[in-house]
């Protein structure tokens, strides 16, 4: 075939020769057309509409086709009264808002740094709970000689499989105070040792649990739903691993007179760490912005002590009607998740090198 | 410490070479211990199966009960033909769900994968930025462009009456859900191409195939399995989309399953019985999770790909 369209003519004139030689970044080009065109459309300028909402008041007076545009900082005439009835609408009034917590409409318990602040606790709460209670699970279902594994693990990744919204109004019901199941089965281990039924208002109950935490109790909630949710991510990943550490390694430190705990600490854990950090990573952007959730399970109550960053900026555009203000929000999140991400990349790398 | 595990075992002793066991007294230990997160595991799943099984049609579960007195399936009857009191049978929801699901994973996955064999292949100037572009959207929570898209879409009239807006429809729920699952499908795949390696397409190459050639015959037919993972968990993405539909839709004729889970849930359900909550539940979580589960190994393969390199 090759040779066919090689001598087909005389020598290609010098643009033959150029498309020909082009021929295949231009193809390359075109396939990457279709869907940089849609995502143009669709992702790109979403993003820089986004970002000049941002520095409007865009509320639901400017929603309609046919209504006027929201007001800007280079407007003469706009003037926006903020709460205490000063005219201010500059560039950034929709950032100065959201960090003094002094938005267009009242908002009962509004603080972005209240919010952030819970969002990071709840993060780093989260994830090193799946992880060592994954690797844990995975350490003990890599044991020789154990029985019943498959069944073990057929019935283990049960919480991955099942749709995360289904999850979380599931164990909605199940925190219930009076028909939940969890307050169930405490009074019923509590009737075994002669108890009183136990009625814990899981998800309203505004008194801290313990004194000295500012977490409600609906923070438990969420962290005891999470952690059923998210270690069986994390087992998956250290099985895998763990199948790939050599049985010598194992053998020699026994043969050496290592005890299995000083084989866990020096063989396990450090051949575990190139595998877990990078799954630790994905799972705490995960965490940090976990809707389904927090929004459907705990509400982000009682009083907004369990709402995230992203809880609030969908509040901000379905509850207070907002545009402005929640794509200002969505502007901040952005920055944020950047900062968490170039982070946790720092600890990587850190890690990496310390293995090396 | 192997051989006393040996010695006090009943194995035959013709085996050659003893495996490794474990004394009774641990593997005991280590099976009471598996059950009890088996059990922990299980607990909600049997929990909403129970319900959704009680025929009493009670409001609330006053006790736990693990095979509900006379057990039967009218709840799930019950759910099918109307499972709120919007005006909508499950057929419709489950039909919209639908919609958005395959419209999501079909069209992710047709845009996607040539642009993903770019991304994999060629040394195209400006590659590593448009890379970077798609890394630092994906980087972004779905929610983050709610704000945008409800505004840009809500002025694009498709009906006579203001309510027509496409922002209203299905059709702009799933180009809303496209704007994230594209640059998703775009890097799961592109993560996948770069496994295949290249000696084939290089012998395509020497025998004259082009580049569409290559592309058509070797990698698509290669790429299968990718393929449909891809499309899977785009489907997945918009059978469970749940944050857009509802800040959107306001037609109860354009509702979707998980709306209407909602609705059937906590302050907005007093008068639906939770065997029928359970029962819901189940059928929305049910068609995903199986797929889920037959794929399992090459959905985490994918999602294991990415993170251990």
């Amino acid at each position: 075939m090759a040779s066919i369209t090689s001598d087909r003519q005389a020598p290609p004139s010098g643009l033959r020769r150029w498309l020909n030689r082009t021929a295949t970044t231009r193809t390359a080009w075109l396939y990457l057309l279709p869907a940089f065109l849609v995502m143009g459309i669709i992702t790109f300028y979403p993003l820089f509409y986004e970002v000049w909402m941002s520095t409007t008041d865009y509320n639901i007076k400017n929603l309609r086709y046919d209504s006027p545009a929201p007001n800007r900082a280079d407007q003469s005439d706009a003037c926006t009264t903020n709460l205490k009835g000063e005219c201010t609408w500059g560039l950034l009034e929709n950032y100065h808002q959201i960090f003094t917590g002094d938005l267009p409409v009242a908002v009962a318990n509004f603080s972005f740094w209240n919010v952030l602040a819970f969002d990071l606790v709840w993060t780093f709460t989260n994830v090193p709970v799946h992880v060592i209670i994954g690797v844990l699970i995975a350490v003990l279902l890599n044991v020789k000689g154990l029985w019943f594994k498959r069944f073990y693990r057929a019935i283990y990744i049960l919480p991955m499989v099942l749709p995360s919204l289904v999850i979380a109004v599931v164990w909605k019901n199940m925190f219930d105070s009076q028909y939940g199941a969890i307050n169930q089965l405490l009074s019923s281990v509590s009737h075994l040792f002669g108890g009183t039924p136990v009625t814990l208002r899981w998800l309203d109950q505004v008194d801290q649990p313990i004194s000295f935490l500012p977490l409600t109790l609906s923070y438990f909630a969420l962290l005891i739903t999470n952690i059923w949710l998210g270690w069986p991510f994390m087992t998956i990943v250290a099985t895998g691993a763990l199948q790939s550490i050599p049985g010598d390694l194992y053998e020699a430190a026994s043969i050496d007179g290592a005890s299995s705990r000083q084989q866990f600490t020096s063989i396990t854990v450090p051949l575990l760490q190139p595998a877990m950090i990078p799954a630790a990573v994905y799972g705490i952007v995960a965490t940090f912005n976990l809707f389904n959730l927090i929004y459907l399970l705990s509400g982000g109550g009682p009083l907004r002590k369990t709402e995230i960053l992203v809880t609030t900026a969908y509040r901000l555009v379905n509850e207070q009607r907002l545009y402005g203000t929640a794509a200002a929000f969505s502007v901040i999140i952005f920055f944020v998740l950047l900062g968490l991400t170039l982070l946790t990349n720092r600890l990587t790398k850190a890690t990496e090198r310390y293995d090396a | 410490m192997a051989t006393s595990m040996t010695a006090r075992s009943n194995q035959p002793a013709r085996t050659k070479r003893p495996k490794p066991q474990l004394s009774y007294g641990k593997q005991i230990l280590y099976q009471a211990l598996l059950l009890l997160i088996a059990f922990v595991v299980m607990f909600p799943i049997l929990w909403v199966v129970s319900l959704s099984l009680d025929p009493r049609n009670i409001s609330r579960p006053t006790e736990l009960n693990l095979i509900p007195p006379g057990a039967s399936l009218t709840a799930y009857e019950k759910v099918l033909q109307q499972p709120t009191s919007n005006p909508v049978t499950f057929g419709q929801l489950a039909l919209n769900s639908t919609k958005l699901g395959v419209g999501v994973a079909l069209f992710s996955v047709a845009i996607g994968v040539s642009a993903a064999y770019v991304f994999s292949r060629f040394e195209i100037r400006g590659r590593r930025f448009l890379m970077l572009a798609v890394l630092t959207v994906l980087m972004l929570p779905s929610i983050g462009t709610i704000a945008p898209l409800f505004v840009m879409l809500n002025k694009i009239q498709i009906g006579a009456t203001p309510a027509d807006s496409l922002r209203n429809s299905l059709l702009g729920v799933g180009f809303s859900i496209i704007s994230g699952a594209l640059p998703f499908s775009i890097w799961n795949l592109k993560g996948y191409l770069d496994t295949i390696p290249r000696d084939l397409e290089e012998a395509a190459r020497v025998d004259g195939a082009t580049l569409n050639q290559t592309f058509l015959r070797i990698i698509l037919p290669l790429a299968v399995p990718a393929l449909a993972v891809t499309f899977f968990l785009g489907f997945l993405t918009g059978w469970t989309e749940f944050a857009l539909s509802w800040q959107f839709l306001t037609r109860p004729s354009d509702f979707t399953l998980t709306m209407s889970l909602w609705n059937m849930t906590g302050q907005y359900a007093s008068t639906t019985p939770w065997s029928q909550f359970s029962a819901m539940s189940l059928l929305v979580a049910a068609p995903v999770a199986i797929v889920y589960l037959a794929l399992q190994k090459y959905i985490i393969g994918g999602l294991t790909l990415g993170s251990v390199k």
